[in-house]
């Protein structure tokens, strides 16, 4: 026995690289029916360029939360509270910007700061008095939402200065301006550049990671699915550029969370922190026992997490123009369905950042398509927890298959 | 006796790509003890689950005969009808329910709903008679040892008109003790007329009680020996597993023994839950470079405790005592203060303290020490695919890729996969707790020729172990725990069985 080991990796064939991997090639192609699906429905206001837009300001604070709560999802916690810090954390630059006259280039650090205080409030007793997260967080939701009703005495506060605003409602100049805009069909080339150029890049990147993984003998998807995947995303990507420079650009907003969402992925891929994070929600004694500091990490995911709401809390509040004390309610239970229609394991250790974004345009498309249909908010919410549980049940149900 | 109760014909069990069981017969005689032998891997468990209904009749070939019927099991509570009950080696008993609610648990004795606990507690006291255990009916399972939680199960499966009791290694984490109390109770059974298979790998407790003894090798059947016709030695056991002779069962090793590398002084610690309570005394002692020690002594003896307390305090409170590398002292109050210092710690709860199990086999290899792979944090995936493809070629480690998740290995590869990891933390000492627990007899020789090998490298090796077979095979220097103390310290030449026995035995007496 034990004679055989030094066989090589064989390549999968097709059927079992499928298999394998059904769950992350089954959210793409969710989302890309789902978005299909829509656009019939709306009889193509889907993809209008001014909806692909509102599409993007409606999500973004979404996304951007989903990227913190996954990280919190994998560490095998749950954040309750996002959803308060957006409100506190939104009340407090309103009035840093209004009643104190700060300027928004010093608000919005104090805004991230104050928003990672609150998660480091948090995280220590989840971290190092072992408290369910559940109910820290819980507590937690209570607190800080009494908290920004105090400090707004119940009335909302606003507007904001211009420089502010441009954080929501902002988008990327067109300083390339090819044509004149008033005559042409594309307004704006940098978004349609932009676009193009990240695409190049992600094809050039891919086929560079397979030869690396071909140099050491690590397992390659099989081209066809590779070439299948790449068009796909290069499609709908360029459709989207194109359809955004023919109206305003890029919104500034998705530039800051393009940026966030790299950041994140390339955290848990690829460094020593993302991979601790993964081992402690996999097994947080055996990652102990291997020399992680594990109470620190976790305290630490608590932080980013409320950094990632008080940014959230300051687009929402400027995309609305004001901050009101009922800002960002149930927003965790978007978030949180995100990371788990994205693929992330309640029980820790399992999920991916490009799975919770996808997750979280999964529940945008949804949101954005019915409300355009005129379905009511009644409707949407059960259609949408059917979704939720239908993507649990579709993981449960592979795992036990395979 | 000759009676023939149960007779499994040729069954063939196949999952995608693996073919788990193939024309596998059993044949247990009513009455007797029966014996199911083989390496991990050879498919005792999966005969058992198609036996019992766990794989669905249909989903494999062949036939069942119980009680001269062909029956066909299609769900587990079919086969618990007929009386055929398996105790699982990872106990199913719910922690904090009494001994009296578990034994009832799904079969509560109950009118419409209403349990009639008078009833209960007096049925489960006959139960525990019977299994010779004196605790009182409401005790909590969390509050008993695992020997006890082990007669519990095997009470419960009494309740239920047991037929065919089917234990799944039964001793593996009980002592000496209680594992011999365990099999006089089976033999106390069979002179009742109770029939049972035992599924182990201690093959001197097989010797002891099995009628027969059916060996199962890679999916197949070996053979069946009848201990009554011949004498049956281990050495025939194992070769009839491994299919040819081991004529060694561990490697012979030149000790090359140098300098003090650890030494450990008046090391006393207080438990981790009861705080008033002294776990550990005055503990000391040394391992030197190139020498394997062992620790030999009785569960609960204190000496995981020990191992745990000197690795980052990972165990017990209000630590006190002296720990030194090379002569010098050196602070080990957290785990990476422990690793920098050159200490690593193999434990023996491998699934669930020393391996993530859904992570593969070079995340695992690298998590002790990422830094090694990494530079500013940022880890280079080719160095970890290196590093990794290097331990697994040099450890052995069976199994298709680096990729893959090491909840699919077997034990043996497991724990290598443990060894890789802290291997690559380059320490000067290892601590291996119960290195071979629930691994197959091939596997272990490959354990015991890396711990030679690690030695003959200069690195020190401290190893617990309960089977004292092993200790006295692979160790230069045995010390022996018991009750938390050092109770005697043993060379080669003076260790044996008995002298650690009565050491035991001896500061039991003084205490």
């Amino acid at each position: 026995m034990s004679t055989d080991t030094a066989t090589k990796t064989t390549q999968p064939s097709v059927g079992e690289y499928l298999k394998k991997n059904i769950r992350e090639y089954g959210l793409l192609v969710a989302l890309v029916v789902i978005m299909i699906f829509f656009q019939i429905l709306t009889n193509g206001v889907l993809f209008r360029p001014v909806n692909i837009t509102n599409l993007v300001l409606q999500n973004s604070f979404i996304v951007i939360m989903a990227l913190g709560m996954l990280l919190i999802i994998v560490a095998g916690h749950i954040d309750l509270s996002v959803g308060s810090i957006v409100a506190f954390t939104g009340a407090m630059s309103a009035i840093m910007l209004v009643k104190w006259g700060l300027p928004a280039i010093a608000v919005v650090p104090l805004a991230i700061l104050m928003g990672a205080i609150m998660g480091a409030a948090q995280g220590y007793w989840v971290a190092y008095q072992k408290i369910p997260s559940f109910i820290v967080t819980l507590a937690g939701m209570l607190v800080f939402r009494g908290m920004t009703y105090v400090v707004l005495s119940g009335r909302p506060v606003g507007p904001f200065p211009k420089e502010f605003q441009v954080l929501s409602t902002g988008f990327v100049p067109d300083f390339l301006s090819i044509t004149d805009p008033s005559t042409s069909l594309i307004k704006n080339y940098v978004a349609l550049v932009a676009v193009l150029l990240l695409v190049g890049y992600a094809f050039y990147a891919g086929l560079r990671e397979r030869r690396l993984n071909a140099v050491n003998e690590t397992e390659n998807e099989p081209f066809g699915f590779f070439a299948v995947q790449m068009a796909i995303i290069g499609v709908v990507a360029i459709f989207i550029g194109f359809q955004l420079s023919t109206y305003r650009g890029l919104p500034n907003v998705l530039v800051i969370m393009g940026i966030l969402i790299a950041l994140y992925a390339f955290v848990t891929t690829r460094t020593t922190i993302g991979r601790r994070i993964y081992a402690m929600g996999g097994n947080e004694k055996a990652a102990k026992l291997s020399g992680i500091n594990t109470e620190r990490l976790t305290f630490y995911t608590f932080v980013n997490m409320g950094a990632l709401a008080a940014l959230a809390g300051m687009i929402i509040a400027a995309r609305l123009n004001s901050a009101t004390p009922k800002a960002g309610v149930g927003f965790e239970l978007d978030v949180i369905a995100a990371c788990f229609i994205g693929g992330a394991s309640a029980s820790g250790g399992v999920g991916k950042i490009t799975g919770a974004v996808i997750g979280a345009f999964i529940m945008g498309v949804m949101n954005n398509g019915m409300s355009i249909m005129g379905i009511g908010i009644d409707y949407q919410q059960l259609i949408k927890g059917l979704v939720l549980l239908a993507a649990v049940f579709f993981d449960v149900y592979n795992k036990n298959k395979g | 006796m000759s009676k023939t109760l149960l007779e499994m014909r040729g069954i063939t069990k196949t999952f995608p790509g693996v073919k788990a069981l193939d024309n596998v017969n059993l044949k247990v005689r009513e009455g007797e003890i029966h014996a199911l032998v083989g390496e991990n891997g050879a498919g005792k468990s999966t005969l058992m689950k198609v036996l019992s209904g766990v794989y669905p009749a249909g989903s494999y070939e062949g036939e069942i005969h119980f009680d001269g019927q062909v029956r066909h099991f299609s769900t587990i509570s079919d086969s618990e009808h007929l009386g055929i009950i398996i105790i699982h080696q990872e106990l199913a008993l719910v922690p904090l329910l009494s001994i009296a609610e578990n034994i009832f648990l799904g079969n509560e004795v109950a009118t419409n709903g209403v349990i009639d606990w008078k009833q209960t507690f007096r049925r489960t006291q006959e139960l525990l008679d019977k299994v010779g255990l004196k605790d009182s009916p409401s005790t909590l399972i969390t509050d008993i040892g695992v020997g006890k939680q082990q007669l519990v199960e095997i009470a419960k499966a009494l309740s239920k008109k047991v037929r065919l009791l089917i234990l799944d290694e039964p001793t593996a984490s009980l002592n000496e003790k209680d594992s011999d109390a365990l099999l006089k109770l089976l033999m106390e059974f069979r002179t009742q007329g109770m029939t049972s298979i035992i599924i182990s790998h201690k093959l001197n407790e097989i010797k002891k009680v099995a009628d027969q003894i059916t060996i199962l090798r890679d999916g197949g059947t070996v053979e069946t020996l009848d201990c009554h016709h011949e004498d049956i030695s281990e050495d025939r056991i194992i070769k009839g597993m491994v299919g040819r002779e081991m004529e060694d069962r561990y490697p012979a090793r030149e000790p090359k023994i140098g300098e003090t590398l650890l030494e450990v002084k008046n090391w006393n610690v207080f438990h981790q839950h009861h705080r008033d309570r002294q776990f550990l005394h005055d503990v000391s002692f040394t391992v030197r470079a190139g020498e394997v020690v062992g620790i030999a002594g009785l569960m609960g003896a204190g000496r995981t405790e020990t191992a745990m307390s000197i690795f980052g305090k990972s165990w017990g409170h209000k630590i006190t005592g002296d720990v030194s590398m090379r002569g010098k002292p050196v602070d080990v109050s957290t785990i990476p203060k422990a690793i920098d210092a050159g200490l690593a710690y193999v434990t023996e709860d491998r699934k669930h303290l020393g391996l993530v199990l859904i992570n593969n086999i070079m995340h695992n290899t690298t998590l002790a020490n990422l830094e090694g792979v990494s530079s500013n944090t940022i880890i280079n995936d080719r160095q970890e695919a290196k590093v990794a493809s290097d331990y697994r070629s040099k450890l052995r480690i069976r199994s298709h890729s680096i990729y893959q998740e090491t909840v699919n290995l077997s034990g043996g590869n497991q724990q290598k996969v443990v060894l890789s990891k802290w291997l690559f933390t380059n320490p000067e000492v290892l601590i291996l707790d119960e290195p071979t627990r629930g691994i197959d007899v091939g596997a272990k020789f490959e354990i015991y020729s890396i711990i030679n090998q690690l030695a003959a490298e200069g690195k020190g090796i401290l190893m617990i172990s309960s089977e004292m077979p092993e200790l006295l095979g692979t160790c230069d220097r045995i010390y022996v725990m018991n009750e938390g103390r050092i109770v005697a310290e043993l060379s080669k030449a003076e260790a044996s069985q008995e002298s650690i026995m009565r050491a035991i035995m001896r500061s039991g007496e003084k205490h």
